[in-house]
């Protein structure tokens, strides 16, 4: 008796935390984004209070309406913010695989003692804020930064490169930062995969490349599925790397909603726009989920 | 003239030296490191052979195999695959292919695809490669299972798709790591049977690896018993237990009881040692009597000595001794019997009757006795 209790109250730990910081906070932000904007403090009028009688609330509820979220499909900044973000979620999420793929593959394929080494070096960066690290990446892509200085004394170029302020340094930076979160999943893969379905490849007639692709990167995607999901769903909605690395022109959702928030003191737009990026992302989780599910079913 | 054991061959190509080898390791070295795994080793095996290599877990059998295989290049000496030099042809242009020991089955791919894996590779088309796929699915009595995938099956049943995939293409050689290993006794003890009726019907030539004598014993035509990295022995498996070498060999294969002596005298087919249990006359293997006061061991199977209470008059050796142990295990039973000079030897009694009068006790005094033909001299 006592011990179903408690064995109850472990499963409901998590249940709780996802309720009160997950849950709440989103319903939170939902009655923002359906309410009106009204300046002073708080910026927007609330539709409802929990304080009221219940007539009270049914009578604001009735009146809740989407004129935020109309409002965001008729400007194209918030459009374009969007289809940006994902454009360069895609595309950084693509270089950090061709990037991490390898690594991973090597860190696999690593003799027993080193492979601990090299996966504490993959972590290491964690040891430091991710807000330094990203400030560390100005010193380096910087018009007078370490990078050109090097490029310049080897002869590479002539002129300093120009990669701080444009997209290529929020590339370079989202990469950077994403990588141990591609690198992982891949490698826990990888690190499982019998190296003698290699050789049974290669065995039957597979050359070096084939039994490659048909046996170790056929298997491995799993982990590369998880692993660009886990690069993809926070890049779309990266504020720091653009807002620190990127230029004016840099076109990202989280920086179109901050500026919505904090300089526009808008907070039932920002919170409309929250709305709709978490409903963009669902999408991919939910892909993800079921190809899982459908991948455990089969054995793979 | 008698002869080893009690089956007579008549595939033997071995003994015709006219036949032309299938395989050979010319003088092959594999070094991994400062590690020898296989020292300059030279083989030969034949067309439609069924050869074994036996030996413990470290001997360089398995390297052996992979060097075949392609997965690993000798480090010095060649080889040849019916009389071609397989030095720098990759693993899938081997004319060979590999039952592993961890089966190796692809996850991802259903029994059926598993199989069709090797024949997708050569290009075959769809059709013809529909029909092999069934044929080996027939001849592994799989039939039902096509569509299962690997994690699906027994353990049996996967070293039987494993087995299927390997001989698919139709390979002029198959080669097998352990192929029984993971079986429990009794579906070992049939798949051997299945294996040497395969073999049979498919006309393939058989290289496996294993370190259970009595699945060498079963299933080869020869076995070569290897020790760090050497063959220690090579022979038909009534000559490897009949007429071992060394007595690492004879103690490989089966029990043995060995027993240390000084040569006496000798004539070309027996000799006669002194040694601590008193004089005992044995076989010599091969004609070359040792010399006088050499030191020599007498090797002798358990089976191969009469138990007696009584000394028995007509035996060319009897000794006696104290029983020390018996163990019952149904077929036969087996008896420690410690000599005078303390040396404990094993004998075994076939149990052909059910009942038996008046069994033999612990601590009783009995006679063991065997014929000079029964036991070998070794040297080494």
């Amino acid at each position: 008796m006592m011990r179903a209790l408690t064995n109850r109250l472990v499963i409901l730990i998590p249940y709780v935390w996802l309720l009160f910081f997950f849950l709440l906070p989103f319903l939170i932000v939902l009655r923002i984004s359906l309410s009106d904007l009204e300046y002073g403090a708080p910026p927007y009028t609330p539709q409802f209070s929990f304080s009221d009688g219940w007539s009270v609330i049914w009578e604001k509820l009735s009146a809740l309406d989407f004129e935020n979220f109309s409002f965001l499909a008729s400007d194209s900044l918030y459009i374009n913010s969007y289809l940006s973000s994902l454009q360069i979620a895609l595309v950084s999420t693509f270089l950090t695989l061709l990037l991490g793929f390898p690594l991973a593959y090597g860190m696999a394929r690593a003799p027993d003692g080193v492979r601990p080494i090299l996966l504490m070096l993959v972590i290491l960066p964690f040891w430091t804020s991710f807000l330094i690290r990203v400030y560390a990446w100005i010193g380096i892509l910087k018009q007078e930064g370490l990078l050109n200085q090097l490029l310049l004394w080897l002869g590479v170029i002539d002129a300093p490169l120009e990669i701080l302020s444009t997209n290529k340094a929020v590339y370079i930076g989202i990469v950077y930062s994403y990588l141990p979160f591609m690198v992982l999943p891949i490698y826990s893969t990888l690190e499982k995969l019998d190296e003698s379905l290699v050789e049974a490849a290669r065995d039957l007639g597979c050359t070096r490349i084939g039994a490659f692709w048909k046996v170790t990167a056929r298997l491995a995607v799993p982990g590369i599925m998880a692993g660009c999901l886990l690069v993809f769903i926070p890049a779309v909605g990266e504020f720091v790397i653009p807002d620190l690395l990127g230029g004016s022109g840099t076109l990202m959702i989280g920086k179109t909603l901050w500026t919505e928030f904090f300089n526009n003191s808008d907070w039932t737009v920002a919170s409309a726009i929250a709305i709709i990026l978490l409903i963009v992302l669902v999408v991919p989780i939910v892909w993800f989920q079921n190809a899982q599910a459908k991948a455990t079913e089969a054995g793979g | 003239m008698p002869s080893l054991g009690s089956i007579r061959r008549s595939f033997a190509p071995w003994d015709d030296p006219a036949a032309k080898p299938y395989i050979s390791f010319k003088n092959v070295t594999k070094r991994f490191g400062d590690f020898v795994a296989v020292d300059n080793l030279s083989l030969d095996v034949y067309e439609r052979e069924f050869f074994s290599l036996l030996g413990p877990s470290g001997c360089g059998k398995t390297t052996l195999l992979r060097m075949l295989a392609g997965f690993e290049e000798p480090t010095e000496g060649e080889l040849y695959l019916d009389g071609q030099p397989l030095k720098g042809v990759p693993p899938h242009k081997r004319p060979v292919n590999m039952m592993f020991q961890s089966y190796a089955l692809f996850p991802h791919m259903s029994v059926a695809d598993n199989i069709a894996f090797g024949l997708k590779q050569d290009g075959m088309e769809k059709g013809a490669r529909d029909e092999r796929v069934a044929q080996m699915l027939k001849l592994v009595k799989l039939e039902e299972f096509a569509r299962r995938k690997p994690h699906q099956l027994s353990g049996g049943q996967r070293q039987r798709v494993a087995l299927a995939r390997a001989v698919a293409k139709r390979p002029k050689l198959l080669i097998l790591d352990e192929p029984l290993g993971a079986l429990d006794k009794k579906l070992r003890e049939e798949t051997q049977f299945e294996l040497m009726d395969l073999q049979q019907e498919l006309g393939l030539t058989f290289m496996i690896v294993t370190h259970d004598q009595e699945e060498a014993m079963t299933m080869s035509d020869r076995i070569a018993v290897m020790d760090k990295g050497i063959i220690a022995q090579i022979g038909t498996p009534a000559e490897i237990y009949e007429a071992p070498d060394t007595r690492y060999v004879a103690d490989f294969i089966g029990s043995v009881n060995t027993l240390e002596g000084k040569v006496v005298s000798s004539d070309e087919s027996h000799v006669t040692i002194e040694g601590p249990d008193g004089r005992i006359v044995g076989g010599l293997r091969g004609s070359k009597a040792p010399a006088d006061g050499q030191t020599v061991w007498f090797a002798i199977r358990p089976e191969k000595m009469q138990v007696s209470r009584e000394k028995p008059a007509e035996a060319a050796n009897a000794l006696e001794g104290e029983v020390w142990d018996v163990a019952y295990l149904g077929d036969m039973t087996i008896i420690n019997v410690k000599l005078e000079s303390g040396n404990v030897v094993q004998a075994a009694m076939i149990n052909r009757s059910r009942l038996v009068d008046d069994p033999i006790g612990y601590d009783e005094r009995i006679w063991l006795s065997f014929s000079a033909d029964s036991g070998i001299m070794l040297e080494r």
